[in-house]
């Protein structure tokens, strides 16, 4: 354990050593910004028909329901662009030998890796979580589904590393591994769109699909199903990227 | 003495091809053996199986009596490796760096900065600690690919041909430091320099076409034949297959 948060450590460091990690955090940052900007204008122009409505949708569900869901968006794009180097570049650069020849698993290997490049998204989501807190100041939030929103985002974006991992061990470029990520993560993200065709619905496609559980959880019914998906999805390109470290000494 | 690397019959394939065949050999303290090859004699996959970077397709390898196959973590431990390409983390200063090295190979915490700055004095990196080693010489970043190695203080080091690319000062230097090495450790090295085997080692390993032809104590070759002369008639005498 000891071992993995060293090597998370360092990853994380060796992110904020290159431009990468600032210049995508705050061009994430001003994107945000600007589309939750237009939400709360959005949620002032109804605020008068909202009023004389039954259930009305709350601050929280225009505003905070469609940030996180566009962040979600814009993170399939970049979560590749972080997680390429990972084991890529270590084999390209021959750095992965010392990471090999010392007294570390290959789990351990991975995992700390991993849980260096989640630190980084887990930063930006913390970012990101800032913008509606703001609102405190002049209204009042749904905690409820702040925190679901939170989570969803949280889970999401975890997967999305754990694929972009699992593509850094297979590829011998960066740039291969961050489409092969982007690529997978689309497919996963898009599956659900046949659903919607009444003739061809498939419960499986609909099951696969990673937008339809980061919904439910966003909704604000946070629920074992979608959970152990999530979970699921991770461990398993984990464990895929724990063989596929293994084959290398074959 | 202790024997510190027993390495018994390994053989390696790379798909259909043999590149290491049957090799035997013992390493006990104090000793440093000479490994030497023409290239693509197989030196660099031994030393890669040695450090369990590749596995054997068969034979076994003890570490210090432990097994690398199945007791890898005991037995890297005790190992010290310099690839042919030092692995070095370039956007680190030198001091970051070899941090790191340490606490990966499980150094408390507390010896860490005395034993950073151990090797930094041995590998002559003391002016440097607080550079970036991006932008150092390729003399300086073979020195910390050394000062990499011996961190940890581990009973084994190896080294893939340590020497390339320095100068002349800094060979001497580095066969100094191999030197002291084996004093309190066992080294093997990989090397073209024939010289260099004859001035620094115990015992000497010669492979080709990945079978092993000579292994013997440097003071039990015959004393009127140079190194050269050997090497180079092992190299010229028909392989048995080709017979």
């Amino acid at each position: 354990m000891h071992l993995i948060l060293i090597i998370a450590a360092r990853e994380f460091k060796t992110l904020f050593l290159s431009p990468l990690a600032w210049t995508i955090l705050a061009i994430l940052q001003f994107i945000l910004a600007f589309l939750f900007l237009t939400q709360v204008e959005n949620f002032t122009m109804l605020q008068p028909q909202l009023a004389t409505m039954d259930n009305a949708p709350s601050l929280t569900d225009i505003t905070v329901t469609p940030l996180f869901g566009n962040a979600g968006i814009i993170l399939l794009l970049v979560t590749p662009l972080l997680t390429m180097r990972l084991i890529c570049e270590e084999r390209r650069h021959k750095t992965l030998t010392l990471l090999l020849s010392a007294p570390l698993s290959n789990a351990e290997i991975i995992i700390g890796k991993y849980l260096g490049s989640v630190g980084l998204l887990a930063l930006i989501v913390g970012l990101i979580t800032l913008m509606p807190l703001s609102l405190l100041i002049g209204g009042s939030l749904d905690f409820g589904k702040l925190f679901a929103n939170l989570l969803a985002l949280l889970l999401l974006v975890s997967a999305f590393a754990s694929i972009g991992l699992f593509m850094s061990c297979v590829a011998s470029h960066p740039t291969v591994a961050a489409m092969g990520a982007f690529g997978g993560l689309f497919v996963l993200w898009i599956l659900d769109w046949s659903a919607g065709l009444a003739d061809k619905h498939s419960e499986l496609l609909a099951y696969l699909s990673i937008l339809r559980h980061f919904q439910n959880i966003q909704s604000g019914l946070i629920n074992t199903a979608d959970i152990s998906y999530f979970f699921l999805f991770i461990s398993l390109f984990l464990l895929l990227s724990i063989r596929r470290l293994d084959k290398e000494r074959l | 003495m202790t024997t510190l690397i027993n390495a018994k019959q390994l053989t390696r394939y790379y798909g259909k091809q043999c590149a290491v065949n049957n090799v035997s050999f013992e390493l006990k303290k104090g000793q440093i053996i000479g490994f030497l090859g023409v290239n693509g004699a197989g030196k660099t996959t031994t030393l890669q199986m040695l450090c369990g970077n590749l596995a054997p397709s068969s034979g076994a390898i003890h570490i210090n009596g432990f097994d690398m196959q199945t007791q890898a973590k005991l037995a890297k431990r005790s190992l010290g490796y310099v690839p042919d390409t030092p692995p070095l983390y370039k956007e680190l200063s030198v001091n970051e760096f070899l941090r790191y090295c340490a606490q990966l190979h499980g150094v408390p915490k507390a010896d860490i900065t005395t034993a950073v700055t151990l090797a930094e004095t041995r590998c002559g990196l003391t002016d440097v600690a607080d550079r970036l080693i991006a932008n150092l010489s390729k003399g300086y970043q073979q020195r910390i690919g050394i000062a990499q190695a011996i961190v940890h203080n581990p009973d084994v080091i190896i080294l893939d041909e340590p020497t390339v690319g320095l100068d002349p000062l800094q060979i001497i230097e580095i066969r100094h430091l191999i030197r002291e090495l084996g004093q309190e450790h066992g080294v093997i090295f990989s090397t073209h320099i024939l010289s260099e085997v004859e001035e620094l080692c115990t015992d000497v390993l010669i492979i080709r076409q990945g079978a092993c032809v000579l292994s013997a104590r440097i003071e039990e070759l015959p004393a009127e034949k140079s190194l050269e002369a050997i090497f180079i008639e092992l190299m010229q005498t028909p392989l048995a297959e080709d017979l």
